[in-house]
Order: C-alpha cells, then structure tokens, then sequence
C-alpha cells in the first residue's frame, strides 16, 4: 500500500514517486480477485489500544478503483503542472503527494477513526496549496473552503464517536459499527450528521457555495486535486459509511437526499449557462455531475451504484482534461473569459482535438467514458422513480448546451488579436491529452474489466443494506 | 515526596546564588535540580501503597503524571529563559526561586489528600505568581495586573476556604477518604446530608473555576495575561492551569462524586459558558498574545468535559489535553518572546511575511495553532477526541455538539496567525533565533505530532 513520504526534489521526483505507486496499484489490480467481497490485501493492527482504534485498511472492488483513481489521476496531475514554474516547488510537490496519501487512507480505510484521520489529513494540505499558491481572493475564499468543511467534518466525528460508543467493546472497526442495530431515529440523526460533511465535500445543494469561488481561485493543480480526486471522497463516503451504518436513517431521508441532488443539477446546470468564466463554468457542471452521481446512489440499486464508480472515474479523467485546457488557455492568454477568446482552433488544431475528445466523454456522447456511467446513473435514478429519472435526463441536455457554447466560443468564430498568436500543446502537455484520450474512448468502449472489479462487492453491499431495510418494514 | 523536597531545597539554593552573584549559574543549577526531581517523579510511578504523611498526601499515579507534566513544562519555560530576565529586571535569582516555589505549591496541589493541603498548595502557589505578575515594578501594565490578580485571587481563595469550613462542618474531617465516605454512608443509608455540604461544594466550584480561569469567573485572565511578562503568562496559562484542573479534578472526580448529580448542572453551565465566552472574545483580538489569553480560557472549557463527564477516562483525557495544550503553547510563546524582542509588537500583522523569513519558526508555530485549533494529526486533535469520546459516552451529544461549534469558532483566530506568516507579505528582516529556542520548538513539535500520530505511548494514569 503506498503510503507516501515526502519528496524534498520537485517535479521528477514526484513524478517518479507518483508513478511508482501507479506501479504498486496496478501489481494489485493484477492480483486482485473481483469475486471475493470481503477486502484484500488488508492489514490489521491496534493503533491505540485504549481507545478501541485500529490500525485497519484494506480493498474491496469499490476501494479498489478509488484507488486506482487517485494513484492514476496524481501523476497526470503533476504531468499537467510540468510546464509551471511553482515558487517553492518542493512544498507545492510534497503537499501533493501528501494529500494524496490521505485521500488513499480515506478510501482504503476500514475503522472509523483512521478513515477520519485521513480525511482531515488530505484537506490540510489541499488548504495550504490552494492558499498560497492561489489566484486573487484566495486567502478569504480559503478560508471559507475550510470551515465549511471543518464544519461538515466535525459533525461527523460526533456521529463516529457516537456510533463508537454503542459497539460493544466500543470499537471503530468497520464490521463492529456494521453489527450494530440502532432505532430509526437515532440512525436519521446520524444519516444527517454523515450526509452533511460528505454533501459539503462532494457538493451537494445547498452546501456547495464554497465551491465555484474556491475552484476558480485555486491554482490549476489544485482545482484538479479538488474536482478531480477530493469530491469523490464524499461520493465514497457515502457507500462505504453512510448508507450501509444508517440503513434506517437512509430508507427515511433517502428520498430527500434524492430531491437535493436532483435540485443541484438543474441549478447548477441553469448557473453554468450564464457564465462567462470556463471555470466557474466547468465548476457548475461539476456540482451538475456530482449530483447526478449522489442521485443514482442514494437510489440504491445495482446499476446506480455500478454507474457511480464508472461516471466517477469518468468525471475525474474528464474534468482534469477539461481544467487542463483552462489551464492552457489562461497561461497563454493570461485570461479565462469567454468574451476574449475565440478561433483558437485555426492556430491549435491538435489542442482543438483534444478539447473536443475531452467535452465530448464530459457531455457523455456514446462511445465515450461519460456516457456509460451517466447511463447507467439514470437507469438507477430511473428505476428508483420515472419522474425523478426524467429530471435527472436533463442534465445530459443542459450539459451539451453550456458545453457545446463554451467550445464554440473558446476555440471556434474569428481569432483576435490574442488568440491569433495562439501555440499549439506540445510536449508533456501532449501526453497529458493523449493518456485522457485513450482513457475517455477507453472506458466507453469496452467497460466491462472495470465494472467487474466493483460488481461483486456492490452487488454484496446493496444486498446487505436492503435486507436490514426490509426486515424492520416487515 | 523526594522531587518536592529538592524543588524546595532548589528554591532557597537559587536564592543563596544570587546573593553571591552567580548569575551565570541559576539556569544550569535550575534546571539540574528540575531533572533530579523529574526523576525522583517517575521513580514514583506505580509504587503508589496509600496516602501517606497522615493521610495528608497521596502519591498515586495521578499525582505522579501531573508533576512530571508540570515540571518539564517548567523546565521547557526556564530553558527559553536564559537572558529574557535579565532585560527586564536586576533581581535575576528571585525569579527563578518563585517559580520554583510555585512550582513547589502546585507538586501539592496535584497530589493532596487532605483539604488543607489544597488549600496550602493553592496559596503557596498564588502568592508566588502575584509577585511574578508585578515583577517589573516600573511597568504599569506589570503592576495592574499584580494587583487584579492579587485581589481577585484573594477573594477566590476566600471562597474555596469558606467551602473547605462549611463542608468540614458537615462531614467533620478534611480528609478526601472520610468526606467520600460521609457521602456514601448517607446516601445508602437515606440519611439528609446537611444543606452546608451542598454550599461548601458549590463555593469550592467556584473558587476552582477562578484559579482556573473559567466562565463567568475568567475576568481577571486577559489582564493578568497581558500585564505580565510573557513568559510568566506562558507559565501561568500552562503550568498553572494543569495543576489547577488536577486538583479540580482530584475534588470533584474522587471525593465528591457521589453527590454529582447536585453539582453536575452547575458545572455544566460553567463549561458552555466558558466555551462560548472564551472563542468568542478571541475571535475580536488585533493580539497574539491577548487572542491566546482568551483562547486559553476557551481550553479551560474543554478541560472542563472531564469533570463533566467523569468517566474511567477523565484523567487520562486531562492528562493528554494538558500535555497538548501546554506544548502548544509553549510553541505559541516562544514565538511571542521572538517576535517581542525584535520587532517590539505582538499584533498578529507582526507575524506577516514570517513564513518566508524563518520558515522553522513559522512550521512550529503551524503546528501549534493546528493543534490549539484540534486538527488532526497533531496532539490537540487527540485531546479533544478524548474529551468527546467521554462526553458523549456519558450522553452529553448536546454538549458536544456546542462544543464543536466552538472548534469550528476557533478556527478563525487560530488561522489568522498562520494566514499572516505564510500568505500575506511584509518586508521584515530575519529573526534570529537563539539555540535555547530552538531546542524548546523542537521537542514541543516532536512532542504535539508525535502524540498526535501514535498517542498510546502515553502512559495510562487509571
């Protein structure tokens, strides 16, 4: 398991060590076995022994492409930076490779406390890199960015201390807080303390107002770390903690969350219209997405879930592609309004290509990534309610028109005298376009090897939680 | 019993060096004769077979983990001492012996068996902080606070006396053991215990919540704190105020348990109040070191959930809190020093620009504001989960709750120092930093994160 240290030489180094770990992972997804549903290679060791902590990690399918999530997106990441120049660039790398091993505790972790641990731990070093090395605003944004998380966490450590404290040798370990069997009020006040912090972190409406300020102002890097990899903590919390420890709480409250997520896309989806920033824009479509994927969760069905660990991996590759292009553009250009670009396309054919590979998996046209997971998603979310389904579709439309309109007037229609000068991507930035490219058609073409890693232990884990459900109606 | 006798002993020793000039001398010699008595501490650990001296004192391993947090601390504080009195003052001996014979008072106040012995430790103690508040006798500041805190003081003393009297009246002893036992006999046998018990507990309540600096008896603190030097303010807001809640503790934990549903709500009320009161004052502080005095009484409140909640767990939990807290603030001091002696101001935009500057100084003081702030990863952290953890394992998710409201509050002020050090630039000149400091910030951030990652190899006082 790559628990990372801290590289002290910048760029290669952390290059080399984030590929290293991609290495590691791919060893384990070789000898990974789908079938099992219990976690694999696990290790389990006390940690504080007093307090009933453990030191406990391990993978099942659903960890297992997080994983592969975040040790695949962190060298691209750092690929895309190569052509900064960061000020004190060992701390910018090292906080990289930091938060990177908390967000891997946080999807490998199997008892309450240490998954807490890592969550905390992978938001210190995402405020430290959007803080100082951020655009205007940044330290009052970045601020806001932490409290509101800080807020949401807390609230959930008390559930996790509380849920601790009803085990019987008050425990953390997963499997205790599992066993338990709480009343259904007492478990809609623990769904409601979890559903806030991960809904902060995802962002769920009404708790997203930190994240468009906060994406916009953070350097690219660590919008891609944020949009890319941190969301989907709270995406995963959601199946590894919160619905399998509050069943009760969720066949309650479930079909509110439900009206939320599907409320955030089409306002988002509204907001993403009127902008006139690509990204803020990309940052609204995101809060879009993530709805769509908390929708086809909280529908909880098979194929909801199954479209959920599909479309997150799918949304990560995709919106690091599409901040990349914003990157590209805004280190140009040295702006990132719409109003001030247009006809890139002429002077940068194959940054023009890449861009529309990229838009294409993010509006999820067939045969790309996108469009597998957001299929799937609406099949749950379809499944669960027609209504809620329909709705949901929007944003599939609302997508390809804000989309669509930003492509058109970012790259297409007469150059100015900005863009006329325009070079075209080379280089690393090159490979980072061609590794999103082979991945967008990838994934939409032939799916099935990654949708066999998670479907047993999904398959597993929806039974588990429906039967709970069902023999407290019955 | 050994370690308090060499303290006392030193006390005098140092005071017989600075008669004969050797001013050269004090820091070693004090800090020697601390490390003896450390020693003689530990040397104590789990050998405890009963109170002893009459019953008056009773070296447990209570007792024993609160010296030794005391005296390294001290220790810690001393070490960043060395040519910081000299500046302020020509009587450079004296300051070392009253410390040491607070120190003294505050070894007995952590292990006392018998009311008077509190009493005796508390006033040994407090005496010798209303001179080390007033020592710079030609600053007003210094004297202001002197006087507030000597008039306060004394009236918190009256009350905690008064409480000793009635409740001897009652019970008829001032031995802990017979107290606890006159409770229990009366409420197995339905006896009436006499309504003097229940004032005695309520104003010994009180005049603990003076000594330490809790709502709505925390008025003297920011003052206090201000006035005095900064290291004597380090001093009083770590040291003081472990012993203070050991004693605390000590009372109300062990010897008046039994009645804890009477005074519970009591204490229970001064706890929200303290937390409330302290973070929200702080969050309008322009001063580092006024933030920290209010802040310090917002961690009285949180101290304060082990008397709440009082479980197997709530030494341990005040133990591990105190040694966060203290080395925190010990960071947060020695930063306060630094910045005093070289730039002359202790507002937080003296701190602009710091990060770039002393880039070690800044990291510890990171640290130290993390852990104040309970993030993760860093002692604090630990500290309030165990507070939490006991909290809400005797069901009080409401005080909780209010309490992470707080966390949250506190976050703000925390992050504005570290905001100033590393996001907002000032032209300033390097500090430099004395290897004395140094060496403190070092073992204080080993210590916060060490605890912080791996905190089982704390022993367990319980």
């Amino acid at each position: 398991m790559p628990f990372l240290g801290k590289s002290l030489v910048a760029k290669t180094v952390a290059l080399v060590w984030s590929l290293l770990s991609l290495a590691v992972t791919a060893r384990m997804v070789c000898c990974f076995n789908p079938d099992v549903i219990t976690p694999q290679f696990g290790f389990d060791y006390w940690w504080i022994y007093p307090m009933g902590i453990k030191f406990k990690a391990g993978v099942d399918g659903i960890s297992l492409l997080m994983v592969l999530l975040t040790n695949f997106l962190v060298p691209v990441i750092i690929l895309a930076t190569f052509k900064h120049t960061y000020k004190n660039a060992a701390a910018f790398y090292a906080l990289i490779l930091f938060m990177q091993s908390g967000m891997l505790v946080v999807f490998t972790a199997l008892d309450a406390f240490l998954f807490y641990v890592g969550w905390e731990a992978a938001l210190i070093p995402i405020y430290f890199i959007c803080a100082l090395w951020g655009g205007e605003n940044r330290i009052r944004v970045n601020l806001k960015f932490f409290i509101y998380t800080m807020a949401g966490s807390l609230l959930m450590l008390i559930a996790i201390i509380y849920l601790a404290m009803q085990t019987p040798g008050k425990m953390y370990d997963i499997d205790a807080i599992y066993a338990l069997d709480l009343d259904p009020q007492t478990q809609g006040w623990i769904f409601w303390a979890f559903f806030v912090a991960f809904a902060i972190k995802m962002p769920v409406f009404p708790f997203h107002t930190w994240q468009p300020d906060t994406y916009s102002s953070a350097p690219t890097a660590g919008t891609m770390l944020l949009s890319g990899i941190m969301l989907k903590m709270g995406v995963y919390g959601v199946i590894r903690w919160l619905i399998p420890v509050a069943p009760l709480g969720f066949a309650h409250w479930g079909q509110t969350a439900i009206v939320l997520s599907i409320i955030g896309i089409v306002y988002a989806s509204l907001i993403a219209f009127t902008q006139k920033n690509s990204k803020r824009l990309i940052a609204y479509s995101s809060i879009a997405h993530v709805g769509l994927i908390s929708a086809g969760i909280f529908a909880w069905n098979v194929q909801g879930l199954q479209g959920a660990m599909i479309q997150m991996l799918s949304h990560g590759i995709n919106v690091i592609g599409l901040f990349f292009v914003c990157d590209i553009i805004l280190d140009r250009l040295n702006t990132d309004k719409l109003e001030d670009l247009g006809g890139i396309a002429k002077n940068a054919p194959k940054f023009a290509i890449a861009f529309f590979v990229v838009l294409m998996g993010s509006v999820a046209l067939p045969g790309t990534n996108g469009f597998i997971g957001e299929f799937l998603l609406l099949m749950g979310v379809y499944q669960y309610n027609l209504y809620a389904g329909i709705i949901a579709g929007l944003t599939i439309i609302f997508g390809a028109v804000y989309m669509l309109r930003m492509f058109q007037k970012m790259m297409l229609g007469v150059s100015n005298e900005r863009t006329l000068v325009f070079k075209d991507i080379s280089g690393s930035e090159y490979a980072v376009f061609v590794l999103i490219g082979i991945l967008v058609i990838g994934i939409g073409v032939y799916p099935k090897p990654l949708m066999h890693l998670s479907e047993a232990a999904i398959t597993n884990l929806v039974n588990v939680v429906n039967t709970k459900i069902q023999v407290v109606r019955f | 019993m050994n370690a308090l006798i060499t303290i006392s002993v030193l006390a005098v020793l140092v005071l017989y060096l600075g008669l004969y000039k050797a001013n050269k001398a004090l820091l070693p010699v004090t800090l020697l004769g601390l490390a003896v008595a450390l020693f003689f501490t530990i040397n104590h650990w789990n050998v405890f077979t009963g109170p002893t001296f009459n019953d008056m004192m009773s070296y447990d391993n209570f007792a024993v983990a609160f010296s030794g947090i005391t005296i390294t601390s001290t220790m810690l504080i001393l070490l960043l001492s060395k040519g910081y009195f000299e500046k302020i003052s020509d009587h450079v001996a004296e300051y070392y012996s009253i410390i040491l014979f607070s120190l003294a008072g505050i070894l007995v106040m952590v292990s006392y068996h018998n009311m008077t012995m509190l009493f005796i430790g508390i006033e040994i103690m407090s005496v010798s902080l209303y001179i080390l508040a007033g020592i710079r006798k030609q600053d007003f500041a210094s004297n202001e606070a002197a006087l507030k805190y000597f008039l306060m003081g004394a009236f918190s003393t009256g009350f905690l006396l008064f409480g000793v009297a009635l409740i001897y009246g009652a019970a008829h002893s001032f031995d802990l053991e017979a107290i606890k036992m006159h409770l229990e006999t009366n409420l197995q046998t339905g006896q009436a215990i006499s309504p003097l018990f229940y004032t005695g507990v309520v104003l010994m309540a009180v005049g603990m919540a003076f000594k330490v600096g809790a709502a709505p008896f925390h008025f003297w603190t920011p003052d206090v704190y201000e006035g005095s030097p900064s290291l004597i303010t380090a001093f009083m807001s770590t040291v003081v105020k472990t012993a203070g809640f050991a004693a605390f503790l000590r009372l109300f934990a062990t010897c008046f348990y039994p009645l804890h549903d009477f005074w519970m709500p009591v204490i229970l009320v001064i706890t929200i109040i303290t937390l409330f009161a302290g973070n929200i004052t702080a969050l309008y502080q322009n001063n580092f070191k006024r933030m920290l005095a209010w802040s310090s009484i917002s961690h009285a409140g949180y101290m304060l959930f082990a008397i709440v909640s009082l479980g197997s767990e709530a030494s341990y939990g005040v133990f591990v809190y105190a040694i966060a807290y203290s080395a925190a603030s010990i960071i947060a001091f020695a930063g306060l020093v630094l910045m005093q002696a070289n730039t002359g101001s202790d507002s937080f935009d003296s701190f602009n620009g710091l990060g770039r500057k002393n880039p070690f100084l800044a990291f510890t003081l990171t640290v130290a504001m993390l852990s104040l702030a309970g993030i993760p990863l860093t002692a604090g952290f630990i500290g309030k989960f165990i507070m939490f953890s006991n909290a809400l394992s005797s069901m009080h998710t409401w005080l909780v709750v209010l309490a992470v409201i707080n966390a949250v509050i506190s976050i703000f002020y925390y992050f504005r120092v570290i905001v100033a050090m590393y996001f907002k630039d000032a032209e300033r000149a390097e500090l430099e930093i004395p290897l004395n400091f140094k060496v403190v910030l070092a073992i204080s951030v080993v210590a916060t994160i060490l605890i912080g990652i791996w905190p089982a190899f704390l022993p367990n006082v319980i």
